[in-house]
């Protein structure tokens, strides 16, 4: 009976060892453990065996039997964890390929870039207002001291929907609704559509926009201006932008200045984008709001004084 | 503005190199654009003389000259005809280099070597439209008596440069070399250096050539004439040519490029007239008769308006004021007496008639810009003097001078605390007298205040702070030393409707929608292709008085054929799917034609094709408005809007209000479009979302009890809406209806003509219990009930 067992114990650990799937397995279990089992038959058989043997043989089978049992539940184990790393190695995916079913929109860049400006001066403490795109002459040109001659104002160079009633040329006049209507101190921003006469073609087109702004209260300089504008120009383009205000005129702002900023291509080396000068060219207009734009919207110019600034917005969105 | 800088010279001393002058020019205000180099790389071109000239054997269209170039006689063969023995030329040597790298080697002509090449203006680096027409066809020959073999780089002086500058129309008088020189002088604290003018022998009396000069004084306000008698017509010499090509004005005659010389120098425009072409001597300044005809020198005839200011002799206009001199009255090569105008006319009246005869000349160009009067006297005897100097005439004694207004001097009080609180410095007194100064402004202390006399020639300077931009300029933006803003801290702050309009914006770029920028005018025909009624209020759109043409004329009324036109191109141009929007406005005039500014109105525009159905577009609007918090919207059909589809056509409103519409675009105005596939638009009034969007969030916890899903399909007629039996659905919900999913639509053999199946999932959930079957069953059955009663709906097993 001794060797039956360890006739058994031989094979069914040798089955177990190489058995490759469950099935298998609890077919083996069955065949060894199973109530019909081999071991279960020999167990049976005890009864038969002297007095001396039933405990050594006794011993013996349950030793087997925890054997087999533990060999049994490490192939269990060896088992799944084969099937798994199956399963993984087959559901290998190509992971080149991409979908293409989903997608975002876009915003309109010009009108991202405005975003983004006015944001830029709502943490200066800018507040945005918005103005008509039909304006009147008054508002457009003569509160903005323009000549009355001035050849901006020519049906050449202007969209007029009467003699008194146009589409405004800049966003200026917003600056004079702001005057009119606000007292300072004032901060604000302002940005959207312009006109001008202008033939559509690659660089040019009859709509544009601007961004403007305007600072109005007491004590205000060109050192003020100066250093808003330098912080606006650091921010919006990296700290290692070079500012520089260049006299010029325009007629609602006196003193006035255009800013260059460093060539965006070359950052100041000078090169053939920049002609050489190192400059980006006329990105900003700005200036001292002048004394007579400030007595036409009710503030009297002694006691107060302010900046303006504007630019073209098409251009920075293109840089 | 072109500054020669040797010319700039002559007024002043300076030893910056051109580049620091520029810098230091520009940071003081006058822009400069470029530096142009005159230096093209020519190389060993040298003076020859042209000793003989035959024919060549082989080629009627070749000469073989005989050049002597100082250290040797050289066989050059040249195919121009305008020369003759004895003249002196360019002659570019065997190695020596031309424009583009084009170097010089011994070449064979037809079996005759050429040991170089004779030069034009042109092959010298000079462009075609300042060339004089006697040098433009030929070998460019030089006039007088120069050393043989000389470099031609000195002689024309290429190693010249040119500022190109940048004059704003505020500075009129720095349109010229002087006024230019003074600019430099101010800049660098130089002196400026004027020349002495003086005419020496004058001969005769003005009186004997020029009666009287009847000048309209408003459009008028100083004409100065002088006489020079016994000229010579012919070519100018060297220098002076030179100089007015470097500024880019193409030399005629030594009279004509005298009086462009003295234009350049000093910012007047003068005029030359053929005296002995004037009928009778009397001169007149005035307004044009209606119909007058003259015949300007560029050879066109030309129809005036009293709107034109004319010269005019006894019998009728000889020119046209100081935009363009007359042709019968032009200088010739026959002239020997020439009246000199130097006049001050009314910028506008110029402006005007410039702009009416499409014609900006040199002159008038300055003209409007405005000029100082006392210029008039200084030009015209300048230009006596250069006659003079150069022999081309006898000046005659005397003058005219009608000079009606002369100009006042100007004199402004400066108070030195509000230059410093203006620009924000720290100047001194003196400072600020130091560069008014510079600027030849004279400055005298009264009390506290400068006192500050305007020069005549500064036009521009009428106020306080026009003195203080000047002394801001001279110390330098760059010198003042930037300060932060101080006051009152304040928060920056977005319009509310900003705010909703981004969030919008957000939330159709989320669902895949691309944004667009149309025009705020577009083609009035637009109403006919959307097949717009001839009474719809839409039509009352605002005129453009002088639009770029008919297309660009009118204010747009509705965002929807910008947005077509916008599809069809891309439709077009083969772009496969497309959905887009904008936010504009459109604008209502109160009345027509418009007194007051109109309303602008903000909409919103939703464009599609090629990327789904009407539920796609009307599923974006729903998702945007139940977004903003807007959940009470409505659609109902939309059956007569003559630009869509009448049974694929919504109209959507809030709280019965009307907000928009969406639907499929009418086949008829896809044709207009030029788009051959469906396409689906909608329009809201974003003025009227932004008055009623909610921003409030709202928090609604987890569900923490199970949901019931139970399926119901009812068999209605084919025009019940889904939209109303779902609104009966919820109504009889109870308030424990989460959700109703619509999942089957059927008609066809297993259904009633006319009648359709319709399919439903409901979701019932609590928030506070779990939910019985027996609620549920009652909610179902009061459902179907309230359908049978209202729909005549029956359950389909």
């Amino acid at each position: 009976m001794k060797d039956r067992l360890k006739k058994i114990r031989e094979e069914a650990i040798n089955n177990i060892k190489s058995v490759d799937n469950l099935d298998k397995l609890e077919k083996i279990r069955i065949k060894y453990m199973g109530k019909k089992g081999e071991l279960t038959l020999v167990l049976r058989e005890m009864g038969k065996l002297s007095k001396e043997e039933r405990p050594i043989i006794g011993q013996l089978a349950n030793d087997i039997r925890g054997e087999i049992d533990k060999e049994l539940s490490l192939a269990r184990e060896r088992i799944k964890e084969e099937l798994k790393a199956e399963r993984i190695e087959r559901e290998k995916i190509d992971i080149s390929i991409s979908k293409k079913s989903k997608r975002l929109g876009h915003r309109h860049p010009l009108l991202s870039t405005i975003e983004e400006l006015q944001d830029l001066f709502i943490s200066m403490g800018f507040s945005v207002i918005e103005g008509p795109e039909i304006e009147t002459v008054e508002n457009n040109f003569d509160a903005l001291n323009s000549p009355e001659n001035h050849p901006s104002r020519d049906l050449t160079d202007t969209f007029y929907i009467t003699e008194d009633i146009l589409l405004r040329t800049h966003t200026s006049p917003v600056q004079i609704r702001a005057m009119k209507e606000m007292n300072p101190p004032l901060r604000i921003v302002s940005a959207g559509r312009t006109f001008r006469f202008d033939d559509v073609d690659d660089t040019h087109s009859p709509m544009f926009h601007q961004l403007e702004g305007l600072v109005v209260d007491e004590n205000i300089t060109m050192a003020n201006l100066m250093h808003t504008i330098d912080i606006f120009i650091k921010e919006l383009f990296g700290k290692d932008m070079k500012t520089r205000f260049r006299p010029h005129y325009f007629p609602f702002t006196e003193p006035s200045a255009e800013v260059d900023v460093s060539c965006f291509k070359c950052k100041g080396e000078g090169c053939p984008v920049c002609n050489g000068t190192g400059w980006s060219m006329e990105l900003l207009g700005c200036g001292m709001v002048h004394p007579k734009v400030l007595k036409n919207c009710g503030i009297d110019p002694e006691k107060y004084s302010g900046f303006a600034f504007g630019m073209g917005i098409d251009r920075i969105t293109m840089v | 503005m072109l500054l020669p800088i040797e010319w700039l010279k002559e007024y002043i001393n300076i030893d910056a190199d051109t580049k620091t002058l520029a810098d230091k020019l520009t940071l003081s205000g006058s822009h400069v654009e470029s530096i142009i180099s005159l230096d093209k790389g020519i190389r060993n071109v040298v003076v020859g003389k042209v000793l003989k000239i035959e024919k060549h054997p082989n080629a009627d269209k070749l000469l073989i000259t005989s050049v002597d170039v100082g250290d040797e006689t050289l066989q050059i063969v040249t195919g121009a005809t305008n020369l003759k023995e004895g003249d002196y030329v360019p002659v570019a040597l065997i190695g020596g280099k031309l424009l583009d790298e084009n170097y010089i080697d011994k070449t064979n002509f037809r079996g005759v070597d050429s040991y170089g090449m004779l030069c034009s203006l042109r092959e010298l680096g000079f462009s075609d439209n300042i060339i004089p027409k006697s040098q433009r066809d030929g070998i460019f020959v030089l006039k007088g008596n120069y050393k043989l073999g000389d470099d031609i780089n000195e002689i024309l002086n290429l190693e010249d440069e040119i500022l190109e500058l940048e004059i704003t129309p505020n500075r009129s008088d720095c349109l010229s070399i002087v006024g230019m020189a003074r600019e430099v002088a101010a800049t660098f604290n130089e002196k400026l250096i004027i020349p002495k003018i003086e005419v020496l022998s004058e001969k005769g009396n003005v009186k004997d050539y020029i009666n009287s000069v009847k000048v309209d004084e408003k459009l008028c306000n100083r004409y100065y004439v002088r006489v020079i008698k016994d000229v010579r017509i012919e070519e100018s010499p060297l220098w002076l040519q030179l100089r007015l090509m470097k500024a880019g004005v193409r030399p005629i005659n030594n009279i004509v490029d005298i009086t462009n010389y003295v234009m350049l120098e000093y910012g007047q425009p003068l005029h030359a007239y053929d005296m002995e072409k004037l009928r009778g001597n009397h001169i007149y300044v005035r307004q044009a008769k209606e119909g007058e005809k003259v015949k300007t020198i560029d050879g066109v005839e030309r129809s005036l308006k009293p709107s034109n200011l004319v010269i005019a002799d006894d019998e009728g206009a000889i020119g046209i004021a100081g935009v363009m001199g007359g042709m019968d009255t032009e200088i010739t090569e026959d002239t020997t007496i020439v009246v000199l105008e130097s006049a001050n006319f009314n910028s506008k009246s110029i402006r005007i008639t410039s702009k009416e005869f499409g014609l900006r000349t040199e002159a008038s160009a300055r003209f409007e810009k405005g000029i100082d009067p006392n210029l008039c006297e200084i030009a015209a005897e300048r230009v006596c003097q250069l006659i003079e100097q150069i022999g081309a005439g006898i000046v005659v004694e005397g003058n005219i001078d009608v000079f009606k207004n002369p100009v006042d001097q100007k004199i402004i009080q400066l108070r030195p605390d509000r230059v410093n609180k203006l620009l924000g410095t720290k100047l001194s007194l003196e400072d600020m007298s130091k560069y008014l100064e510079r600027l030849e402004l004279s400055v005298v202390k009264k009390g506290d205040n400068l006192e500050v006399t305007i020069p005549s020639f500064r036009l521009d300077l009428n106020s306080e702070v026009d003195l203080i931009e000047e002394i801001g300029r001279l110390h330098g933006f760059h010198n003042i030393k930037t300060k932060p803003l101080v006051g009152v801290l304040t928060r920056g702050k977005k319009p509310y409707g900003k705010i909703i309009e981004n969030k919008a914006k957000l939330i159709l770029q989320g669902l895949g929608l691309n944004e667009v920028l149309t025009y705020s005018f577009g083609s009035p025909r637009v109403y006919d292709k959307l097949k717009i009624a001839e009474n719809s209020p839409l039509r009352n759109y605002i005129k453009i008085m002088n639009p770029l043409g008919e297309e660009y004329s009118a204010m747009r009324t509705t965002l929807i054929p910008n947005i077509l036109t916008l599809l069809s191109r891309n439709y077009n141009y083969g772009v496969k799917e497309c959905f887009v929007y904008e936010i504009g406005n459109i604008f209502i005039p109160k009345e027509l034609p418009i007194k007051d500014l109109p309303i602008e109105k903000k909409m919103l525009s939703i464009g599609m094709y090629g990327c789904g159905d009407f539920y796609d577009i009307k599923e974006v609007i729903e998702i945007l408005l139940e977004r903003l918090g807007m959940r009470d919207i409505e659609f109902s059909r939309e059956e007569n809007n003559p630009s869509f589809h009448p049974n694929r056509t919504a109209k959507i409103s809030y709280k019965e209000q009307p907000l928009g519409v969406v639907g499929e675009i009418h086949i008829d105005v896809m044709g207009n479009f030029d788009i051959k596939e469906r396409v689906y638009v909608a329009y809201l009034d974003f003025d009227m979302i932004i008055e009623e969007a909610v921003l409030e969030k709202r928090y609604k916890p987890l569900p923490k009890y199970p949901a019931i899903m139970r399926d119901i399909a009812v068999v209605v007629n084919r025009d019940v809406l889904v939209g109303e039996i779902e609104k009966i659905i919820w109504q009889n919900g109870e308030g424990l209806i989460e959700d109703i999913q619509l999942f089957d639509i059927y008609e066809g053999d297993q259904i009633m003509k006319g009648k359709k199946s319709i399919a439903f999932s409901i979701i019932y959930r609590s928030y506070d219990r779990t939910l019985k079957d027996d609620e549920v069953n009652r909610i179902q059955d009061n459902i179907i009930k309230d359908l049978e009663n209202k729909f005549d709906a029956k359950l389909r097993s």
